[in-house]
């Protein structure tokens, strides 16, 4: 039963920050970054398996090993980015989290852009 | 990942909370606040280490 014990591991330190946030509040935030890199560490080994079932299909229909690593390659940068972004609208600095978004976003810009060209080449390969 | 971490950070905050109020009660401003840096500089090492831990298995996982 690993959701009991994630919500169990997120109600205990939500309780443990309301304790320590009235006298050190910059440690509290530190709790909560803890809180959420144990919660993500430990349902990240469950979408390993997953993983592995979408490559072995993705290699079965014959999808470029590029195109795919791609697409992995910007679901972690998305995950990364929401991680740190919530972190810094957690601690209050709301500008810094929207900048990080930003930054994220151009990143995956930048990554999906040989999948815009290959769409591109098809689009331009129907028209007459 | 083990949870005691969490309640490791939770022991360190409150210990240094009774610590800086009775440093600022005997009159020792600038000793209260050493001990809130020290507490603040201590949970980071802890923490940073988790962080890259973190970075690595999201590189590997994903082969960025």
């Amino acid at each position: 039963m690993d959701i009991m014990q994630i919500v169990a591991i997120g109600i205990v330190s939500s309780i443990l920050i309301i304790v320590v946030k009235e006298y050190n509040p910059e440690l509290a935030i530190q709790i909560s970054i803890v809180t959420g890199l144990i919660i993500f560490a430990s349902i990240l080994g469950k979408l390993n398996s997953v993983l592995t079932v979408l490559k072995f299909y993705a290699a079965k229909a014959d999808i470029e090993i590029f195109y795919f690593s791609i697409i992995l390659k910007i679901v972690s940068i998305a995950y990364i980015t929401e991680f740190g972004a919530q972190i810094c609208k957690d601690s209050g600095e709301v500008s810094i989290g929207k900048k990080i978004e930003f930054a994220g976003k151009i990143l995956i810009m930048v990554l999906a852009i040989p999948i815009y060209a290959a769409l591109f080449d098809v689009i331009i390969r129907i028209m007459p | 990942m083990d949870v005691n971490i969490i309640f490791k950070i939770a022991a360190v905050g409150i210990v240094i909370a009774v610590l800086n109020n009775v440093l600022i009660r005997s009159g020792r401003d600038e000793m209260a606040m050493m001990t809130t840096l020290t507490g603040l500089v201590v949970v980071l090492m802890m923490v940073i280490g988790l962080i890259s831990r973190l970075f690595d298995t999201v590189r590997t996982m994903f082969q960025l």
